[in-house]
């Protein structure tokens, strides 16, 4: 086999990116009611989109059905072609509560990356990017909240993933944890990872987001840069949710 | 109230004695129970797992039938057993009828169901609070599986534990395969049974102690594990 052809026999095995993504009339039911009910959406590469909307608005189900985990009555979530469970393996979620295993800090680490075939010599430096190196032998259900959702950002990156989602990851957390994981996801997606980051949090909201996702009643309100939807917002529930009134 | 004082002396002075016999028949009963305890996790434990996570037509059937197998009479098991070690049965070759490893098959078959319907349920409970991670996580189900065991361990040791004790006090299967036989396969529970029949209700009884006194043993022993465990935050 010639260089050329080899060269071109490894192109044409690399995975496609999974972005852009597109998000055609996505529907989901839960007890028969409708939780998103027609979302269209389309997201290029890089950056990070900030889903905002009112409690009940389906941000996190809309989180769950991208990734793969709830799987929708109709529409299609098609990563650029690729679809959930291909598409799940090369993305990572971050709970809202984060479920640790019954293990250590770097036990938690180690059991990722031996089951997604990683390098487990990464366990030390990844606990230092999160800065937990000096917690790595304590139970990780001993840790403190904001310790506990460090490391489990730690555990979605250890799988290397393309796009890294975060459901309301600083919900209840003090204001130096929230700062420490605003600042691994800003150098995370600095680094090139696509970001989608569900936040209620208006002021956290201006800080991360290059685009903002509104959604109401299951449904996508407004889709802007954040450089518009912040002084402009355009759809009357984003106005209501800027300003502090209570959005139902 | 006479016989138990004299029964509880006497046990102490059989224990104090070092009787060889005793502690022959004590180390048997340990060795036989122990070894089937051990072969019904070893069974039971992925089993239950397996179950756990496992979503299929007939799931709940098989649900059904694991918890009914618990009950399993051993008189009827050690029958069966029997049939198939006897020499005219399919196992005869094995020459197997009447040794302690007759009795151990024996009572890893009666103690198995309890093993894996126990984990079940401690690890479904598990699997429900991890599901959706592991999903996250693209885990297969051999991964799975080894995750909800090791991060259950404390939980299982007394699944184990509930295997152990329903072994070590059973009777009808061992008597049936193991035959009772003095110095070959007779041990605590077929020993009392033995002088119970010979009007021997003292020593009966004292075996009978001793009897309790290793199970309290055994679960001191597990208890101290997990104690260690949580004090070390290993389970938490």
């Amino acid at each position: 086999m010639s260089d050329l052809t080899m060269d071109m026999a490894g192109i044409s095995d690399a995975p496609r990116p999974l972005l852009p993504l597109s998000v055609t009339g996505l529907r989901l039911s839960l007890g028969g009611d409708a939780v998103l009910d027609g979302i269209d959406l389309r997201l290029t590469a890089g950056g990070c989109t900030v889903v905002m909307g009112p409690n009940g608005a389906g941000k996190s189900l809309l989180l769950k059905a991208l990734h793969g985990l709830l799987t929708p009555d109709a529409g299609e979530v098609s990563w650029n072609g690729t679809r959930a469970p291909a598409a799940t393996a090369r993305q990572a979620l971050v709970f809202q509560t984060p479920v640790l295993l019954r293990r250590s800090a770097a036990q938690n680490l180690d059991f990722v990356l031996r089951a997604r075939g990683g390098d487990r010599g990464r366990v030390v430096e990844l606990l230092d990017h999160v800065g937990l190196a000096d917690k790595a032998r304590t139970p990780a259900r001993r840790l403190s909240g904001g310790e506990r959702q460090r490391l489990a950002l730690a555990r979605a990156l250890a799988t290397d993933p393309e796009v890294l989602l975060l459901d309301e990851p600083t919900a209840s957390l003090d204001p130096a944890s929230t700062l420490a994981i605003e600042r691994i996801v800003a150098e995370a997606r600095d680094r090139g990872m696509r970001i989608l980051f569900v936040t209620h949090d208006t002021g956290q909201a201006r800080r991360m987001a290059d685009d903002v996702v509104f959604l109401h009643r299951g449904r996508v309100a407004e889709h802007a840069p954040a450089d518009r939807f912040f002084p402009t917002p355009s759809s009357q529930p984003a106005r209501d949710f800027l300003a502090g009134r209570i959005v139902v | 109230m006479q016989d138990l004082a004299e029964s509880l002396s006497l046990a102490i002075a059989l224990v104090l004695s070092g009787d060889a016999d005793l502690i022959e028949i004590v180390a048997l009963s340990l060795r036989v129970s122990l070894s089937a305890t051990m072969l019904a996790c070893v069974l039971g434990l992925p089993l239950g797992a397996l179950v756990a996570i496992g979503r299929f037509p007939g799931r709940g059937a098989v649900l059904v039938a694991m918890n009914a197998l618990m009950g399993l009479p051993p008189v009827v098991v050690g029958l069966l057993v029997y049939l198939h070690l006897s020499r005219s049965g399919p196992l005869g070759f094995l020459g197997l009828l009447y040794t302690p490893t007759a009795m151990i098959i024996a009572q890893t078959i009666l103690i198995t169901p309890i093993v894996a319907a126990l984990a079940r349920q401690a690890l479904e409970d598990l699997h429900s609070e991890y599901a959706e991670q592991f999903r996250s996580l693209c885990l297969t189900r051999m991964q799975t599986v080894g995750a909800l065991l090791w991060d259950g361990r404390f939980t299982l040791l007394t699944v184990g534990l509930a295997g152990f004790g329903r072994a070590v006090a059973e009777v009808g299967a061992v008597i049936i395969v193991g035959g009772n036989i003095d110095h070959l396969t007779r041990v605590m529970t077929t020993a009392i049974a033995l002088e119970t029949s010979k009007g021997e209700l003292a020593l009966a009884l004292a075996l009978g102690i001793v009897l309790l006194a290793l199970s309290f043993a055994v679960n001191a022993g597990v208890q101290g594990l997990r104690v260690s465990a949580a004090a070390r935050g290993a389970h938490v």
